[in-house]
């Protein structure tokens, strides 16, 4: 850059989950650092202003679970149109998971994410696979990912079933300070079921998967990370059991940390009684029991963190036979209004503990910067206007895939502006959905 | 009278009116077929097509005559779902039903809520002649058919369904529609196979069938797939046979008019003895001529009939 570009966020209220610091300032950015919070006195000449009156002024969201499909499906999503969602939800950092076609095992693909993402409109940081093509056979080369730039290792979409194997994942990574982030599920108790198991799936005649399957693989990695010291991540916990082991392991001292989707906190398995295939998702809506405890998990801090598991599907996948159609939602676009309508709007959470499941915390747990508002620090920021009342609307999405099943839905409050390293990479226009 | 809903999906939330409605026009019907010329023009000018995406003999023949018999023009398509690929199938058929302009569509399909997808695409009357594991509800409407002819109202009278309970769409729309009718209704068989939470359904649930048995007016038994084996839910259809088959000696303190009902095929001396299937109790071959004047029935008042 040639000339020092500055922004002058004014009047916000500034809220930084990390410190508790929550006032109305202002915040000046010059070349992609927070150079003060507090009144401005004298603005820089040439200074661009973001009037912020009325609205939340806070670290850049995180969303520490994406599926964004390339390589392999472009045609459902890439890097870039992932990148853009993620903007237009108010997102300036995700993590996209290796999944992909090829999966991101090895230290080229890694670099190929990494180069895709510097033309990205926010950060985009990979996760490597922790076995060879996600075979949950050998381990994949881990020095060699996080070399290149991955973040944590992870098999998501499929468990890491042999437990030697999953054993020796956490010992390995706890050398690079990465944490191992789980799907947990037993493969055999899942079988072929589509839904939660329980009365709704008595009734509709769908096969079931049962609480167990997650709770027994929870159970399992929970005790190798102890028996490791290793450093455990729970992918998109669903289940009243699964949050109470997780509550009794953090209290124990083991080194586990754990998400929730907003799906799974806001609605239950009586979605699927229309068999809509924009309710199928792994793992499955659960019972309202299930919601209120991972409420409850989220409020006492056993779940640290929000994370949408994006995964978008073409609706040629999505419009089909239940049993046949794919696992997954689209989330990005989402996931904000969720957590302030369904966790804040509802005094389940305060807002700054709200926003701590969306910045400080995935931060601390992948180790990368943002997350927090400081003087010098670096200036990926989300504006948020917490009152407006909007619906959501799938035709809207920056997303290459539509598939919610939150069409429709009222939320209050959603981003207006998404600020990665002091540019504003995503304005909302007034008359905008 | 008409029908309260525009689609028969399932017997789930049907509610009395309606149940009585159609087993009522199901009883005028059913005087047609026993006239030498067993035809009306009741539904001439409607076009009905039949989607057989599980093979089935015993439906769609009883569909296909129904139609016949009401006059109706009707198309007939027969695929195995398991043979197509998933999904194909079912998104081009939405597309050529509004493209021919038909009138009702009748379906059976191996996933449950297929005809729920269906019914949400096109602008077609939807009956559903069986999905998945989740109803069948034309089975349990001549099931509950049969047993009014016999009995008159089915208020109190105790049934119980015998078998393979998890994988039974005919246990679901039966348990649905006896319970609205004022039935009470009973589920009998291996752990293995009742689904989770069942008796939420408003059913008694019982493991031994000598327990179940006991004061049952009716028996309505499910056929047995062998492939439950293979999926380890029992450790063979022999210990099946030994304690889930109704044989004449299971039934020595029956009661004087006790019903044996089955849906078909029958697997015999698996679920049933041969001697029970065709001894004085069954009513097996009833439920088939039923099948014929309820599925007339359904088709009649799902087209706009009886306004």
């Amino acid at each position: 850059m040639s000339k020092a570009k500055s922004l002058w966020i004014k009047s916000g209220r500034v809220l930084d989950p990390g410190s508790g610091f929550d006032k109305v300032a202002d915040v000046l950015i010059r070349n992609g650092r927070i150079v003060s919070i507090g009144a401005v006195k004298k603005p820089p000449v040439g200074v661009e202003l973001f009037e912020a009156r009325g609205k939340l002024v806070v670290p850049g969201l995180i969303d520490m679970h994406v599926h964004l499909r390339e390589p392999g499906r472009e045609d459902e999503e890439t890097i870039f149109t992932g990148a853009q969602a993620a903007a237009a939800g108010g997102f300036t950092a995700i993590i996209c998971m290796p999944n992909t076609n090829p999966p991101i095992d090895n230290q080229e693909t890694v670099q190929f994410v990494c180069q895709k993402a510097e033309e990205a409109p926010v950060k985009v940081y990979p996760v490597g696979a922790i076995t060879r093509g996600r075979q949950g056979q050998e381990l994949a080369e881990v020095a060699d990912l996080v070399a290149a730039g991955a973040v944590a290792i992870s098999d998501d979409g499929d468990p890491v079933r042999n437990s030697e194997i999953f054993r020796r994942a956490l010992e390995y990574a706890s050398m690079f300070h990465i944490p191992v982030i789980s799907h947990c599920e037993d493969i055999d108790l899942r079988g072929p079921g589509v839904m939660n198991e329980s009365y709704v799936s008595t009734i509709l005649g769908l096969k079931g998967i049962p609480a167990i399957a997650e709770e027994v693989a929870v159970a399992r990695d929970i005790a190798i990370a102890e028996f490791t010291g290793g450093r455990l991540h729970i992918a998109h916990v669903s289940t009243a059991g699964a949050v109470e082991l997780i509550r009794e392991a953090k209290r124990r001292g083991v080194q586990v940390s754990a998400e929730v989707t907003p799906h799974h906190f806001s609605l239950t398995e009586e979605a699927v009684r229309t068999f809509d295939t924009n309710t199928k998702m792994n793992p499955p809506l659960r019972a309202e029991a299930d919601l209120q405890a991972l409420r409850s998990g989220l409020a006492d801090g056993t779940i640290d963190c929000v994370a949408s598991d994006h995964a978008p599907h073409s609706s040629e996948e999505k419009e089909m036979e239940f049993d046949a159609a794919p696992f997954g939602i689209v989330g990005l676009e989402t996931s904000l209004g969720l957590v302030l309508t369904e966790l804040v709007g509802t005094g389940f959470l305060t807002l700054s503990e709200a926003l701590a499941k969306l910045t400080v915390n995935p931060a601390r747990i992948l180790g990368i910067e943002g997350g927090a508002l400081s003087e010098g620090g670096v200036a990926d920021l989300t504006i948020i206007d917490p009152e407006v009342r909007w619906a959501v609307d799938c035709q809207s999405f920056r997303s290459k895939s539509q598939n919610t099943p939150f069409e429709g839905w009222e939320l209050t409050g959603r981003s207006v502006a998404t600020i990665v390293g002091g540019e504003i990479v995503y304005g909302r226009q007034e008359d905008e959905n | 009278m008409a029908l309260k809903s525009k689609h028969l999906l399932g017997l789930e939330g049907v509610n009395r009116e309606d149940i009585q409605l159609m087993l009522d026009t199901a009883a005028s019907f059913k005087e047609i077929l026993e006239r030498p010329i067993k035809i009306v023009p009741a539904l001439r000018g409607i076009t009905v097509a039949n989607l057989f995406f599980e093979p089935s003999t015993r439906t769609r023949f009883s569909f296909e005559l129904a139609e016949k018999r009401l006059s109706a023009d009707s198309v007939s398509f027969s695929k195995d779902s398991s043979s197509v690929r998933k999904g194909e199938t079912l998104k081009d058929t939405v597309r050529n039903i509004e493209a021919m302009r038909v009138d009702l569509v009748v379906i059976r399909h191996s996933a449950a809520g297929a005809p729920h997808f269906l019914a949400r695409c096109v602008d077609a009357s939807v009956i559903n002649a069986g999905d998945g594991a989740h109803e069948h509800p034309t089975q349990a409407l001549l099931d509950m058919m049969t047993l009014r002819e016999k009995y008159g109202s089915l208020e109190g009278l105790r049934v119980v369904i015998v078998g393979d309970i998890a994988h039974s769409r005919v246990a679901r729309s039966n348990i649905w529609g006896l319970n609205t009718l004022g039935a009470s209704v009973a589920v009998c068989g291996p752990k293995t196979l009742i689904p989770l939470d069942v008796e939420q359904l408003g059913v008694d649930v019982y493991v031994h069938l000598d327990d179940a048995l006991e004061g049952a007016d009716v028996i309505n038994v499910l056929r047995l797939q062998f492939e439950r084996q293979t999926q380890g839910l029992l450790p063979s259809v022999r210990e099946y046979i030994r304690q889930y088959c109704i044989t004449t000696e299971r039934l020595a303190d029956a009661k004087e008019n006790l019903t044996i009902m089955h849906p078909g095929p029958i697997n015999r001396g698996v679920e049933i003895t041969q001697e029970v299937a065709d001894g004085p109790y069954s009513v097996i071959l009833d439920q088939v001529t039923n099948g014929v004047a309820v599925r007339m029935a359904a088709l009649f008042l799902l087209s706009g009939g009886g306004v």
